[in-house]
């Protein structure tokens, strides 16, 4: 709660204005039984009929003010809500994106989804609706206890006696509350992640026919979020109906206890009278105590969680002297480098020396750690054990923003924005022109099928490149890479779709290029990694083979073996040729 | 129907009002009941809350100033009475009240779900996930406050204004007429409001949706975010989304807020007009004084329920819009969808013929052009041919994920249009390029593929794919999760889980587009020899790049620009020295000069 005053804080001007607002509307409202008894008195009964016109014009005057004050209260504090909701959530996705891959590994979208709309959403309904409600609230309640303590202090106090119990009720209702509100917000994240889930998958969902159980999946979340959702109405149920009772007994505590005093003479039956005018004043603020309670829980709830993610702290950052050097060469050095995931290792001792401008295959079987290898070097995960230098410097020193931004990788899984073609090229950089972005596809041999659509550059593709074929999306995201001149480049299975001439093609541009960067290139195919300055076989997170395409058929190990098993297919060719 | 991106927005039908307030009406008619007892409860709820006034007045009147203690003594014990009363029933309305509206938003919510499942690819091909979500759950939770105590209070409110309006007529004519002379002009404002802001709401709810897709897509794509270092360049786009759909927020909220000064306007000036022509009737001697006080007590009883009734129609209009986004999606007709007069697809024999089949996609390009061809129960067919030229278009078509423009595609002679969806498709095992698991165990995800398998089923695909022997490796073995669409695994593993999902299905048809593409050629070698025996006698397409992977197949069709160019065996192929004798000679060339 601190946290949200704080951003309310920023905007001081739009607390300070409505509550002004509100404050002249409700003083003039105390004004109107006034001006209704000056009718009444003086222009009815004493004829006094010069006054009406007057009295008329100030009634309408009246009137009118508090309808422009109650537009303006209305809009500043909409105003204010919407500003602040916004600002939460600029936060809160800032810092999202600082958080570190292993923090995504275990999040789902769905989640940080939930959080950064419905959380949002209930701060900001509480800020709209909770604020003007708990301003209002409490200027009546601080005039009627005034006029009432005024009118006579016995009475009053009496009046006053059940503050104390609605004060703990509240109380209890916050925490009751709270804790369904806690429910149903992780709850709702529960149905979010499912249904992100499934209408991401949904063409797998669709090619298995499983339409019906993805149906009946969330028919349970949704009975399970109908059962949480009247829990809560229960306990609001249980409490709301007996502040409204504790209220209306108020009253008639004091009309009892006040009629025996008027039976006894120490007070008059007008100051009764007056006084029961003044206590509904005093008595629905007191109910609306309840509601507030309702949506403080609620906004504090989500507060909560909104905050627990402020609070998580990127475990892979820029130390604080962090060094910044003007350019990265590209020497890249494994020392002794382990790795270990989920408490396994992953990676083991590995050694590595590799001079800028280079190029490195790597092969190996599936899960051997390729991945994990080059993952390692854009700090996307820290070392367990050993270093990485880059330039002579450990990465860990290195200013993070520098290092990554002198790479640019091509990730297994490609993924490409609902954007043009175009945007989605020159994401990787700042600023780019047309020239770079047809430069950047024609090095990744994908300019020809772009200048074939209909609309060019422009298309604009589906969802992660819904409507491309994977040979496709896979070039348009080296071309992303491409676009940006980085000193490491690394290629992680990338090239995987394409057929044999294009992947040609695109690597010989690539090793055709001036100033070559440091190429990591993870492959399966001999004919794309045989030309490379070193090949790396990885087999369970070690490096089983090393050298040059000529010294690993020498080896015969692992290398060759995929070569002579892929070489084979080719071997009967002469047969063929023979048969023509 | 057009692409939709992230930062477009999006084009909704438009309904008219009383239309849509008709089809939000008809979701309560199953609670008829329950939501006349909720009705019957305020009513009576009210009426004590209206005999609370009289009681103290009475108390005062009588007792008081009679000094009966007794008197006034019954009547608090009468008042606590009834308001014990009037608190269990509140709570029980609540209670009540609450069932329903919940009920309420989840049968929307699952009608809407339910509808969207049905829906063919193009719906989802043509819009972002994100936005969708914004459908199924924002919106729909939007609907959750008007459906609680707005709707029912409507009609005790209703009642209220009635009976208030009746004393009033009776007591003087003419002082209603002055009383009730501003209400035109508040319906009219209400109106003249109501049309400009809907549009406004509109708006607003597109731009949320807008955020929502962007907050999606970039969370879905984070780890290309940061490894190009583009938060500040994402950062940067979200908050323009965020600055629109907070501008068109505000913009909807400045027309909206005139709601209640409207209401208000009104009543004040109500409250002049009957004092400016009361004057004349008193004058005249035909109303008393206590006439008129007494009116100008029951105008403001007359407001109230004004006033909460144009609170109701204000969160009406403000959630409109978010109707108006759902009803779109479920008056969607999914393009392929059981008409219900269809056969089942009894047990697949294999043969699959395309006869003639011509297929584009909206923007009108060609994807496939006359394809013909006659697939033997059995056979293995490989499709080779550039990226682009139409090879998955060709699998999507076999199991119905798109229709075809021209042209019918015949299994065992049935033609698949007409038959039901689910009978077809169950009976495929179907690979798609993109590899797609759910976060959750390993051994759960391929028992996805048929969903009442044991777990030694579960293991003997596994084992028949060679993935068991890393998924024993993981931690927690099959009980590994694999994180959002299997992050935690390579994409090479995820292929081969999938792969044991496909198989599990024991499909009579299998597609496998790309399948094995990012596995390296030793696991490939396995796996072929894996499922060999599981593959026979059954007809498979295979789409792939590695000869590896394609030379045993029974035929090869080579697709060239929509068109099979040539199809035969390896060996016929290659005697032809053609297209595939080409990209054979070529991809020769480049194994043993390498790139």
């Amino acid at each position: 709660m601190k946290k949200i005053l704080k951003y309310i804080g920023k905007y001081k001007l739009l607390v300070f204005l409505p509550f002004v607002f509100l404050f002249v509307s409700i003083v003039l409202d105390l004004m109107q039984p006034f001006l209704s008894k000056l009718i009444v008195d003086r222009v009815l009964l004493n004829k006094e009929n010069s006054l009406l016109g007057i009295i008329l014009v100030s009634l309408a005057a009246i009137t009118l003010v508090r309808v422009i004050l109650g537009y303006f209260r209305e809009y500043t504090l909409d105003c204010l809500g919407v500003h602040v909701a916004t600002d939460i959530k600029n936060d809160l996705f800032d810092h999202i994106q600082t958080l570190s891959f292993k923090y995504f590994d275990n999040m789902n979208t769905g989640e940080l989804m939930s959080r950064l709309t419905e959380d949002v959403d209930n701060i900001w309904m509480a800020l709209a609706f909770g604020i003007s409600l708990f301003i209002e609230n409490s200027i009546y309640f601080i005039f009627a206890a005034a006029i009432l303590l005024y009118l006579n202090w016995k009475l009053a106090l009496i009046s006053l006696c059940i503050m104390p119990i609605l004060a703990w009720l509240a109380i209890k209702l916050e925490k009751d509350i709270e804790k369904a509100f806690d429910k149903i917000s992780d709850h709702a994240v529960h149905i979010n992640t499912t249904a992100q889930e499934d209408i991401s998958g949904i063409r797998l969902v669709k090619a298995f026919a499983r339409e019906k159980h993805e149906i009946l999946k969330f028919l349970n979340l949704n009975a399970v979020n109908y059962n949480l959702n009247v829990e809560k109405s229960k306990i609001w149920g249980k409490y709301y109906p007996l502040i409204e009772f504790l209220t209306n007994i108020s009253i008639v505590l004091v009309i009892s206890f006040g009629g025996m005093l008027v039976i006894k003479e120490d007070i008059s039956i007008g100051t009764l009278v007056a006084f029961n005018g003044y206590l509904s004043m005093l008595v629905w603020p007191m109910r609306m105590m309840g509601w507030l309670t309702n949506v403080i829980s609620q906004a504090n709830t989500s507060a909560k969680k909104i905050f627990g993610i402020m609070s998580t702290k990127a475990d892979i950052a820029s130390k604080q002297d962090c060094i910044k050097p003007s350019e990265i060469k590209g020497d890249i050095t494994f020392k002794n480098v382990s790795f270990k995931y989920n408490n396994s290792y992953v990676l083991k001792n590995i050694n590595l020396n590799i001079k800028a401008g280079s190029t490195v295959a790597i092969m190996g079987t599936t899960g051997s750690g390729k991945t994990s290898l080059v993952s390692l070097i854009g700090r996307y995960y820290d070392v367990t054990e050993g270093s990485i230098e880059i330039d002579g410097k450990d990465i860990r020193d290195l200013d993070l923003d520098i290092l990554r931004s002198s790479m640019s990788v091509v990730f297994q899984d490609t993924f490409l924005f609902s954007d043009s073609i175009a945007n989605n090229v020159a994401f990787s950089v700042k600023k780019s022109s047309e020239q770079s972005i047809k430069d950047a596809c024609n090095m990744a041999c994908i300019d020809d099928f772009i200048s074939s659509l209909e609309n060019g550059y422009d298309t604009e593709i589906g969802e992660r490149g819904i409507g491309l074929s994977g040979g496709q999306k896979q070039r348009l995201s080296i071309a992303r890479a491409m676009i940006k001149k980085s000193s490491i480049l690394i290629l992680d299975d990338s090239t995987s779709a394409l057929d044999m001439e294009t992947e040609f093609q695109l690597l010989k541009n690539l090793n055709s290029l001036k100033n070559k960067p440091t190429t990591f290139l993870i492959a399966h195919r001999i004919s794309a990694v045989k030309n490379a300055d070193i090949i790396l076989y990885l087999e369970d997170g070690s490096i089983k083979e090393y050298g040059t395409h000529n010294s690993l058929l020498a080896m015969k190990g692992r290398y060759y073996q995929v070569y002579s098993d892929q070489f084979k297919d080719y071997e009967e060719l002469e047969y063929t040729e023979e048969l023509a | 129907m057009p692409r939709n991106t992230t930062s477009k927005d999006e084009d909704t039908l438009k309904t008219s009002k009383s239309t849509l307030i008709k089809r939000l009406i008809s979701y309560m008619k199953p609670f008829k009941l329950k939501i006349t007892g909720v009705i019957i409860l305020m009513i009576i709820v009210m009426g004590i809350n209206l005999v609370n006034p009289y009681l103290l007045k009475e108390a005062i009147d009588t007792h008081v100033t009679n000094k009966n203690y007794n008197g006034l003594l019954i009547i608090g014990i009468f008042f606590s009475v009834l308001n014990v009363l009037s608190m269990f029933l509140s709570r029980i309305r609540i209670n009540i009240l609450s069932e329903v509206s919940n009920k309420i938003v989840l049968n929307i919510r699952q009608e809407l779900y339910t509808h969207i499942q049905k829906l063919s690819f193009t719906f989802f091909d043509n819009r972002p996930v994100g936005k969708i979500l914004a459908r199924v759950v924002g919106d729909v939770n939007s609907l959750q406050q008007l459906f609680s105590d707005s709707v029912t209070n409507l009609i005790p409110e209703i009642l209220t204004i009635i009976c208030t309006l009746f004393l009033m007529f009776s007591m003087n004519f003419k002082l209603t007429l002055a009383a009730v002379a501003t209400l035109p002009l508040l319906i009219g404002g209400l109106f003249f409001i109501e049309t400009f802001s809907r549009k406004r709401w509109q708006t607003y709810r597109k731009k949320r949706s807008n955020l929502n897709a962007f907050i999606h897509e970039d969370f879905s794509g984070i780890k290309v975010v940061q490894s190009y270092n583009m938060q500040e360049k994402t950062s940067y786009s979200f908050k323009n989304y965020c600055n629109s759909m907070m501008s068109s927020f505000i913009k909807a909220v400045r027309l909206n807020d005139f709601f209640w000064p409207m209401v208000e306007l009104c009543s004040g000036i109500g409250i002049v007009l009957v004092y400016w022509s009361s004057i004349k009737l008193v004058n005249t001697g035909s109303i008393s004084i206590g006439t008129l006080v007494a009116f100008t007590a029951y105008i403001s009883i007359f407001w109230r329920p004004i006033m909460n009734i144009t609170n109701f129609y204000n969160s009406l209009i403000t959630n409109f819009a978010a109707a108006e986004r759902i009803f779109d999606i479920l008056d969607t007709k999914p393009d392929i969808e059981n008409k219900g007069s269809e056969a089942i697809m009894p047990l697949i024999n294999g043969n699959v013929q395309f006869k003639n089949v011509s297929f584009g996609y909206d923007n009108g390009t060609k994807v496939l052009d006359d394809v013909s061809f006659n697939v033997k129960p059995g056979e293995k067919i490989a499709l080779v041919g550039p990226t682009g030229a139409g090879k998955t278009t060709i699998i999507n078509l076999i199991s119905r994920f798109y229709d075809t423009t021209k042209g019918t595609v015949l299994i065992d002679g049935y033609d698949i249009k007409n038959v039901e969806l689910e009978s077809l498709r169950s009976q495929m095992g179907i690979m798609l390029q993109d590899t797609f698991l759910f976060s959750m165990s390993i051994m759960d995800n391929i028992r996805y593929g048929k969903l009442d398998a044991s777990d030694e089923e579960v293991i003997n695909a596994a084992k028949a794919v060679n993935a068991h022997d890393f998924i024993m490796k993981l931690e927690r073995g099959y009980e590994t999760n694999v994180n959002e669409r299997g992050s935690r695994l390579s994409v090479g593993q995820r292929q081969l889980i999938s792969f044991a999902r496909a198989m599990l299905a024991d499909p009579r048809i299998l597609i496998l587009d790309e399948a094995t593409s990012n596995i390296d050629t030793q696991t490939e070698r396995l796996v072929q020899n894996g499922i060999k025996k599981l593959l026979y006698g059954r007809t498979s397409f295979i789409i792939a790049h590695r000869l590896s992977t394609i030379r045993d197949a029974n035929r090869i069709f080579y697709v060239k620009d929509g068109k099979i160019v040539e199809s035969g065996t390896h060996k016929e192929l290659l005697a032809k020295k053609t297209a595939y004798y080409d990209l054979y000679m070529s991809q020769y060339k480049f194994i043993s000069q390498g790139a």
